[in-house]
């Protein structure tokens, strides 16, 4: 059992982080204590251009390592530790962040042609799969991830989220089960511009895993969550699909629902789909709400064994594990639904590259969303 | 002078209840290997065992109207020792008498570990419900042959889909031809395959008229003989397989003895009556990969581009191998792993050449996978697939689909007495002995291998279910589902599995 919420705003107006923090802390009960994150988007418009890395490290030897190869690999513009208040959590990694852009010789020197994303990524998980006590934990433009062990009051207070101003929000609360409850096992978890929040339980992750690991993605987080992070990089950003069919791909419909789909030709994509991506399927109980540079967006399994309620008012969209955790964000919803089993239900920012990233294709499954 | 040739004795014996015996003498017209006469005592005339052909099929013990007859073991009292077993004695005794090579049938019975018992599954328990199959969609639909790495490799969906062979469950029924079994029983299996949505193989001995209604659920087989590969057969199969080697006799090639060649058989194989269909070791035309990949084209453009399915017995270099089969253009690669079955094969072949299924198709599957190439075939393993358990790890260790060709015959009636090169099949299925064929109720087998499939599918939802899994695809190389006991680091490693406790 685990505690989601998130904020969008479509016209990108930012905030800080008050109201995310009391969506997630209602849900407290949904957590134990072992781990908490948040995501803001939008909080660094002076290095707007430039990956934000945050590192975490056990000791500073860890750090000095990790920056060591960023120095080697791109031009750093900027570096400092990330603000902490230690008052309520004392025992806590190095957190480092890292402005930077890939420096062109050395991208030609990996593999000519390389995109500074692939060339990013690349250097991620070599960093994470080498280095046993620090790792990269964020790595967008413009955006960061903030996590660790304690509640999710504490982790904001931790992290000084008061002071960071975005404008998409996410929080997560965890309750670990499968796996011990450290720094780097709290959600979010993110991969360039993709950011997740889950509450469940992979029962794919073996294959998925495996699958990834085919593609240059490792795992080492050592939690199922990470395996969507990384697939939804590969599906949207590198297979080119549309988050719909990411999402198709995730969750995709039962064969017996893709038998009756009428439209033969929507029919072979969902089969062409499900057939190529066999090893990307979650299984199990989830619900994920995924950010990415141009939205939000929830997914959950088909059979929804895990909650997902969407609040709406005016210019904000509003998503959470329990309807109260809307209502605690925004009094005054104008309306409150959950998305269907297995649908995603994605929200835009107004801006050129909303809807743009998301894929314009129409949704290929009818009875999408609400 | 001996009474009886040391190695002629066998191992089993029926014993009759003679109070309960009428003498109708229905024992000794079942017993197709003369074990049982009848003979007159006084008044009565009384079944008689000579001691020397039974094989423990026990055709007499179930045919016996009034229930009169059991099969007991008769083991010969040996002096136990370490080195020379009970079987190795038999066997030199047996081969002194007779002086050939010792033939049998039937999968490897040597003591090699059978990794799938060592193997167990997870199941839910509290953090992530467990599905119930009864109540829930649980589904197993797989699709074999090559697909593309992504969306963007993707042209025509509609092209891909009807490229790919679709089959209901993961499981299809393995090589075995006409002539080593008879037409009924393939009848049976071709019956089923196409009422369950699944795949048969022809093996290697053609395609009989009779089963060209079957023909969109067979893959036929191009094995080094090319008995009965006519323009025709090209054309009719659903797929295509080019067989290398067999489980049970890796590195040799098929054996039908002139015997069993009648007249369906000669006219399905294309060869005269009476005369022996000895398969070359090798296909003589593939003495290279480069020579395979031509074969493989070959009878694409032959099929119209039908997927062409490339078997090889699981090897020591095996992984190397599929890399290369694949890399070749085979959509689908079949991997026989040592205890994989055979009508007729060579003892000291089938109990000492070739390695487990197991390991050859996790190395295979792992293989594949670092090589970027998984893709582009699909796995089948066969080899001694025993039970849904067995067909459910080697899903989990990688295979796209199990075959099962042994099973299908225990289920029509067959003991595993592993005299099938005989002839003299009690039960009727590896004969073609028109008297002894004729025990093969088509119906009834068909029955009893739907029974066996349908129990199976609903063996492997529940396990599907307790793990959690609504779609046999997260099921498929998803290796933490397993754990090992018993085995050392090296065959974890080799497996991919851990241990269990980890």
């Amino acid at each position: 059992m685990c505690g989601i919420a998130g904020l969008i705003s479509h016209n990108m107006v930012k905030e800080n982080g008050a109201r995310i923090r009391k969506g997630i802390v209602l849900q407290n009960d949904r957590g134990n204590g072992l781990g908490a994150g948040y995501a803001a988007y939008g909080i660094y418009p002076k290095f707007a251009d430039f990956y934000a890395l945050h590192v975490m490290s056990e000791d500073s030897a860890g750090m000095f390592a990790v920056e060591k190869v960023l120095k080697e690999n791109f031009a750093v513009h900027y570096v400092e530790d990330i603000p902490i208040w230690e008052k309520k959590i004392t025992d806590y990694p190095l957190c480092r962040r890292f402005f930077v852009e890939p420096e062109g010789d050395k991208m030609e020197q990996l593999k000519p042609g390389i995109s500074e994303d692939d060339f990013t990524i690349e250097k991620v998980m070599n960093i994470n799969a080498s280095n046993s006590k620090a790792f990269v934990f964020s790595s967008g433009k413009n955006m960061g991830v903030f996590k660790g062990v304690g509640t999710p009051a504490d982790i904001y207070d931790f992290f000084r989220l008061d002071e960071y101003e975005g404008y998409i929000w996410l929080a997560h609360n965890r309750f670990p089960t499968n796996t011990p409850g450290w720094w780097g096992g709290a959600h979010p978890f993110n991969l360039l511009g993709y950011s997740i929040v889950h509450n469940g339980e992979i029962s794919s992750y073996g294959i998925n895993r495996r699958y990834l690991d085919g593609f240059g993605y490792f795992c080492r987080m050592q939690t199922d969550s990470e395996v969507i992070a990384y697939l939804l990089d590969l599906l949207i950003r590198r297979h080119g699909l549309s988050i719909y069919d990411a999402a198709e791909v995730l969750a995709p419909p039962y064969w017996s629902s893709v038998e009756r789909e009428e439209n033969m030709e929507l029919q072979d994509r969902l089969v062409a789909l499900k057939v190529i991506y066999e090893s990307a399927m979650l299984n199990g109980p989830f619900a994920v709400l995924a950010a990415f540079d141009g939205g939000l967006f929830s997914i959950t399994d088909n059979t929804k064994l895990r909650p997902m309620t969407v609040g709406l008012a005016g210019d904000y969209s509003f998503y959470a594990s329990e309807v109260s955790a809307l209502y605690e964000m925004e009094e005054n919803l104008e309306r409150v639904f959950t998305p269907r089993a297995g649908q995603p239900y994605a929200v835009f920012l107004n801006c050129a590259d909303g809807e743009k990233i998301a894929g314009s294709q129409d949704m290929p499954y009818e009875k999408r969303g609400v | 002078m001996l009474l009886t040739k040391p190695g002629l004795r066998s191992q089993f014996r029926p014993v009759f209840d003679l109070d309960i015996c009428n003498g109708c003498g229905q024992c000794a017209e079942e017993c197709s290997f003369n074990e049982i006469r009848m003979e007159t005592r006084g008044d009565k005339k009384i079944p008689v065992a000579n001691g020397r052909s039974c094989g423990a099929c026990h055709r007499c013990e179930y045919t016996c109207p009034l229930g009169a007859i059991d099969i007991v073991e008769k083991k010969m009292a040996l002096r136990e020792h370490g080195l020379w077993q009970r079987d190795k004695i038999h066997r030199i005794h047996l081969q002194a008498a007779s002086g050939s090579v010792a033939l049998t049938g039937m999968g490897a019975e040597t003591k090699v570990p059978v990794y799938w018992d060592h193997l167990l599954f997870n199941a839910c328990q509290v953090t992530n419900p467990s599905i119930d199959p009864q109540r829930e969609r649980m589904e197993t639909i797989t699709w074999l042959g090559k697909k593309p790495s992504s969306s963007q490799e993707l042209e025509d969906p509609r092209r891909l889909r009807k490229s790919l062979i679709k089959i209901n469950m993961p499981l299809v029924f393995a090589p075995m031809s006409y002539g080593s079994i008879n037409l009924n029983f393939q009848l049976a299996l071709a019956r089923v395959a196409k009422k369950k949505g699944l795949l048969w193989y022809s093996g290697e001995g053609g395609l009989h008229r009779k089963l060209y209604p079957y023909s969109d659920h067979v893959v036929l087989q191009v094995a080094s003989g090319r008995f009965g590969v006519s323009p025709e057969y090209l054309q009719v199969g659903r797929a295509y397989q080019i067989k290398i080697g067999q489980g049970a006799k890796p590195g040799i090639g098929g054996h039908l003895p002139g015997e069993k060649v009648l007249e369906g058989i000669s006219e399905t194989r294309m060869i005269p009556l009476g005369s022996d269909a000895i398969s070359p070791a090798p296909q003589h035309d593939i003495y290279s990969i480069e020579d395979l990949r031509l074969l493989i084209y070959a009878i694409k453009e032959a099929s119209g581009y039908k997927p062409v399915c490339v078997k090889i017995a699981a090897v020591h270099n095996v992984a190397a191998i599929a890399s290369g089969i694949v890399r070749a253009g085979a959509d689908m690669l079949y991997l026989d792993g040592f205890r994989g079955g055979s009508g007729a094969t060579p003892a000291v072949v089938r109990d000492n050449v070739g390695i487990p299924i197991e390991l050859a198709l996790a190395a295979v599957d792992q293989r594949l996978r670092d090589e970027k190439i998984r893709h582009q075939a699909s796995i089948v393993a066969a080899g001694g697939i025993r039970s849904s358990a067995d067909v459910m790890k080697a899903i989990a260790l990688g295979a796209d689909t199990v075959a099962v060709g042994t099973a299908a015959l225990l289920a029509c009636g067959c003991h595993a007495c592993q005299r099938c090169s005989s002839g003299k099949c009690p039960w009727g299925i590896t004969t073609n002995d028109e008297k002894l064929a004729q025990r093969l109720d088509v119906d009834w087998a068909e029955e009893r291998i739907t029974n066996l499939i349908e129990g199976w599918h609903h063996e492997m939802q529940e396990i599907m279910g307790l793990n959690g899994i609504y779609d046999i695809g997260s099921f498929r190389g998803n290796r933490l589902i397993l754990r090992g006991v018993g085995l050392n680091d090296r065959e974890l490693s080799i497996l991919g599995v851990q241990h269990a406790g980890e």
